[in-house]
């Protein structure tokens, strides 16, 4: 048999299952923080920075260790939710997309917030002056005009959960059909001197984020024009 | 009657200034700010919009805009406002960015079709020339049928032939909406033609106020032409010399003596005195 027709790709669909859902969930908590960070005068704003973007700076191994020991029986936090509902949050889905979240947070919080700070200041009080709320003026007026930011934001998010591997490997392990993501798959192909699959894997993931960023570079460019922005 | 009677403390191009501004405007007028840049007139239009904060006290009619530690927040206060840059919503059509603030779709067919814009009602922002944009932005500004219109150059940006039609735009709406308008404006033949008064307005403090006759017409009738220029260059010729002297849009020369030419520097702000003894007027 060759490589081709034993090829896996359960840990692709994991990857990309986790890439998804962390996306989706950070989006749903960045946007908020991302607004109030663009709007503020606050002298705490610096400070909210720095811990958003903590993740960025930090190795994942660090990372990956304070949110194994958070999450696992010996801390509150872990025991919490064992004792009340039953759900273990570590070597598991669960505790990837946990990790994921936290791993993952200044990628989307970062363009969102460059977004709405290069909004024109005025086209957001016109909007409070016609008399709609700050929540209708985020909706309607600031993201539809910032779309180059938002699918900035949604797609270096999904990329770089698929591209995580330290915090993934510490908190997940790898566990086939459960925890086991592509990069953490390759990494053991080449770990067993699997060459071939390593290769195929590995070509495939260069593929697939060269087309989705090709794909955001394209449309950006197609916006802006449209839109007179640059 | 709109009262207001505000304080604020600014950081201005020169420096820090306090803004200190007490103001009674009767309804239905229509009132020019205007003086020096950087002498508080936007701050005082956005503090009245609410968009930024004041200490002192506002009061439109009978409601209280400001008071104290209370202030009414924008979205209440029904207003609109034009701004120097359009500041109009990119994502939507013409007709879209009036529907925005009021779904009355008659009133915004009946304000695109008084300013012209009937035909232009399905494009975006970014296709219309400049004067396009500010009448949009003038349409919208009255789609919520405001008390108060505040405008903070609006026309500073267009040329002279889309001002004069803004012009008759701006003062056509201000009467058939009934608005108490507030307009910054520089421009002393937009306020001549637009503004029932006028506040000068000075690091922060009204130093005059008039009708734009009694401020802008200098001399009172005694026919005598005083223009605001900028000296270029002062060449010798011969005995004389001539001032090279920009005049808005015009280079104009004008002859000087020694002595004149000793106290002037170049690139000073002139200012050029005649009488109009025989002046021809044309079309």
């Amino acid at each position: 048999m060759t490589a081709w027709e034993t090829l896996d790709f359960e840990p692709f669909l994991i990857s990309f299952k986790l890439a998804g859902l962390t996306t989706f969930i950070l989006f749903i908590i960045a946007l908020p923080l991302a607004w109030w960070l663009s709007q503020t005068k606050c002298r705490f704003k610096p400070v909210a920075e720095a811990i958003s973007s903590l993740p960025i700076v930090l190795p994942p191994s660090v990372l990956g260790f304070y949110i194994l020991y958070a999450l696992s029986y010996n801390s509150p936090i872990g025991a919490f939710f064992e004792e009340t509902f039953g759900i273990k949050l570590v070597f598991n889905f669960t505790g990837l997309v946990i990790a994921s979240c936290f791993y993952s947070f200044p990628f989307m919080v970062q363009p969102l917030q460059s977004g709405l700070e290069s909004l024109q200041k005025n086209m957001l009080e016109a909007s409070y002056i016609a008399g709609k709320s700050k929540l209708q003026t985020l909706l309607f007026v600031a993201l539809p005009n910032m779309k180059p930011a938002l699918l900035t934001a949604v797609i270096v998010t999904f990329a770089h959960t698929v591209g995580e591997f330290g915090v993934v490997l510490m908190v997940g392990g790898s566990i086939p059909g459960e925890t086991k993501v592509a990069s953490v798959a390759i990494y053991e192909f080449v770990e067993v001197l699997d060459y071939t699959t390593a290769h195929i894997y590995s070509a495939i993931m260069v593929g697939m984020s060269f087309v989705v960023l090709l794909g955001v570079y394209t449309f950006n460019r197609h916006h802006n024009r449209r839109l007179g922005v640059a | 009657m709109l009262e207001l009677d505000i304080h604020k403390k600014l950081q201005g191009s020169r420096g820090e200034m306090d803004l200190d501004v007490q103001l009674s405007i009767k309804e239905h007028d229509f009132i020019a700010l205007s003086g020096q840049s950087g002498g508080g007139k936007t701050t005082l239009l956005r503090i009245l919009a609410g968009l930024e904060e004041a200490s002192g006290s506002i009061r439109m009619r009978d409601e209280v805009w400001l008071q104290g530690k209370k202030s009414l927040p924008t979205q209440k206060r029904g207003i609109g406002f034009v701004f120097q840059d359009y500041a109009l919503f990119a994502n939507m059509s013409v007709e879209q960015n009036l529907l925005y603030v009021n779904k009355d779709k008659a009133l915004a067919n009946h304000l695109l079709e008084l300013t012209h814009l009937s035909e232009l009602k399905e494009r975006l922002p970014s296709t219309l020339s400049g004067g396009q944009k500010q009448r949009v932005s003038l349409c919208r500004a009255l789609m919520n049928r405001p008390r108060l219109l505040l405008m903070d150059e609006p026309l500073s940006a267009l040329d002279p032939t889309m001002r004069t039609q803004l012009q008759e735009d701006i003062l056509r709406l201000h009467k058939e909406f009934g608005t108490t308008t507030i307009m910054v404006s520089h421009d002393p033949s937009e306020i001549y033609r637009l503004a029932s008064r006028v506040f000068v307005l000075d690091q922060g403090k009204i130093i005059r106020e008039g009708t734009a006759k009694e401020l802008f017409l200098k001399a009172h009738g005694s026919q005598k032409f005083s223009l605001k220029g900028e000296l270029l260059e002062i060449i010798k010729a011969d005995v004389i010399y001539i001032a090279v002297v920009a005049i808005g849009q015009q280079i104009v020369e004008v002859v000087l003596d020694e002595n004149e030419a000793k106290t002037l520097r170049v690139g000073q702000s002139v200012q050029v005195n005649t009488k109009a003894f025989a002046p021809s007027l044309s079309q």
